[in-house]
């Protein structure tokens, strides 16, 4: 479904992400880990058109994300870090205005946003300005903007980050229950979740892999039990 | 189109959400209504002229005050990433923007009418003028929202983006005016078809010339393109 091709990023002379290459299966849910800084956003900022890579590409179905950006961004629902919405739109009116960007038909626009409204609990605060709610209802209208219009592939970069256990089991329950159907990439620095929710971990640090591989497999090669040994294992720098 | 007209719709509309777009207006009407009666009734002459000749002034810094937001306030707060992301590309983004700003202007322009109504109660109003000066307020409007649309594209601080939009739109309010002091009249010719407010009083004067349109559609056009540029530059 995905293939990230040797792909690199520098920032002026720093390299974010470093000859990259690894492949999300369709309907899979695959857990993109790896410690601050390692250049996760960057490559789902790549992924999503937001950046250029400096070299490499990345591959959705038979898009490149070079000469094609604009199917792919078709194809993928984003919720970047923090969930950045309009803070002075109403709820209702945001989430209307993407489902018009993303071109759900006008007839089934009101059931849509409706349904997502439902899914992701929001349907108190639809005639609330996104700058009045909580870091809570704020994550969730970001996970109904990734999740309008139906996209065949999710990016979620960190959905849980800031939210309270409740939120947390919440969020990872929405994940888990569209997962069924969507090919869902996502990151956290909550390892239990991770547990819980990834088919396959891909592991970066420092702009490289240092894993890619189910987390029992992982476990099985490492000859150790812990997640969290394992992660910080393979990501303590140098 | 499609795109462009959902971007337009939901721009135009933030304007009027936040307080911005109700004190642009005000001090707007304020400075221009001032601006022209204060010396109108000494003219005693039923025309529009004094009006028009100071909107390119006006413009030069309520327009700037207008189009700072645009890419700044998005770029500052983070919805520069989401806007990006969504299934829309560069060209839908800033001309969605731009004709957001524009109708802005028009909207903003819209009281001012009622100026020319009054002048009909007191004296024969040529409307020609008047027609032709709000064609040409729209047209230096248009391109002065692509120069602040520009200047908000480059900088994350709205603060800045007004400043320098403020400044090139000066300036090409006041090209040939100041120059005419101290430079031959042969250089003199050549800058006032760079100037913004020559273009502008031809119109004024209710003489469309293609010239004239050109000299604005291609203001507007090459400050879209090069903030088309600083965009693509970002990725």
């Amino acid at each position: 479904m995905i293939n990230v091709e040797h792909l690199t990023k520098y920032y002026g002379d720093l390299c974010a992400v470093d000859d990259v290459s690894f492949e999300i299966n369709k309907g899979e849910i695959l857990g993109l880990l790896g410690p601050n800084g390692a250049g996760k956003t960057t490559i789902y900022r790549i992924l999503t058109g937001y950046l250029t890579p400096t070299s490499g590409t990345i591959k959705v179905k038979d898009y490149n994300i070079i000469d094609h950006f604009l199917e792919i961004k078709g194809l993928i629902g984003y919720l970047p870090e923090n969930a950045p919405i309009y803070h002075d739109m109403l709820v209702f009116d945001y989430l209307n205005f993407v489902a018009d960007i993303r071109g759900v038909a006008k007839d089934k626009k009101l059931t849509h946003i409706k349904e997502l409204a439902d899914l992701c609990n929001l349907n108190e605060v639809m005639h609330k300005t996104v700058e009045e709610l909580s870091k809570g209802y704020r994550q969730r209208v970001g996970i109904a903007h990734a999740l309008m219009g139906d996209p065949e592939i999710l990016v979620l970069d960190e959905p849980t980050s800031g939210l309270d256990p409740n939120q947390i089991a919440e969020t990872r329950d929405i994940i888990k229950r569209i997962g069924k159907q969507k090919t869902i990439v996502f990151s956290t620095h909550i390892l239990s979740e991770a547990e819980a929710t990834c088919d396959r971990m891909v592991i970066i640090n420092q702009g490289k892999i240092v894993a890619n591989d189910k987390l029992s497999d992982l476990k099985k090669s490492l000859k150790e039990d812990s997640f969290e040994n394992i992660f910080r294992t393979l990501t303590r720098e140098n | 189109m499609e795109q462009i007209k959902h971007i337009f719709k939901k721009e135009f509309k933030t304007y009027f959400i936040s307080p911005i777009a109700y004190i642009v207006i005000s001090i707007f009407l304020l400075i221009i209504g001032w601006l022209f009666f204060s010396t109108f009734f000494l003219n005693r002459q039923a025309n529009m002229s004094r009006f028009f000749s100071m909107l390119p002034i006006t413009f030069s810094f309520v327009i700037p005050a207008i189009t700072m937001r645009l890419f700044s306030e998005e770029i500052n707060v983070g919805t520069y990433e989401i806007l990006l992301t969504l299934p829309v590309t560069f060209r839908d983004i800033i001309v969605g923007k731009f004709l957001a700003s524009v109708a802005f202007v028009g909207i903003m322009l819209a009281p001012t009418l009622v100026y020319a109504i009054s002048i009909t109660f007191i004296g024969n109003l040529d409307w020609g003028p008047v027609i032709g000066g709000y064609l040409g307020a729209l047209l230096l409007g248009a391109g002065y929202c692509a120069i602040g649309l520009l200047t908000s594209s480059i900088t994350r601080n709205q603060v800045v983006a007004f400043i320098i939009g403020m400044t090139v739109c000066f300036f090409l309010t006041l090209l040939t005016d100041f120059m005419l002091y101290f430079l031959p009249d042969t250089f003199v010719e050549f800058f006032q078809h760079l100037s913004a407010n020559y273009h502008f009083r031809n119109i004024a004067k209710g003489v469309v010339d293609s010239r004239d349109i050109l000299y604005f559609a291609s203001l507007s056009f090459i400050a879209l393109y090069v903030a088309n540029l600083v965009m693509q530059e970002k990725k």
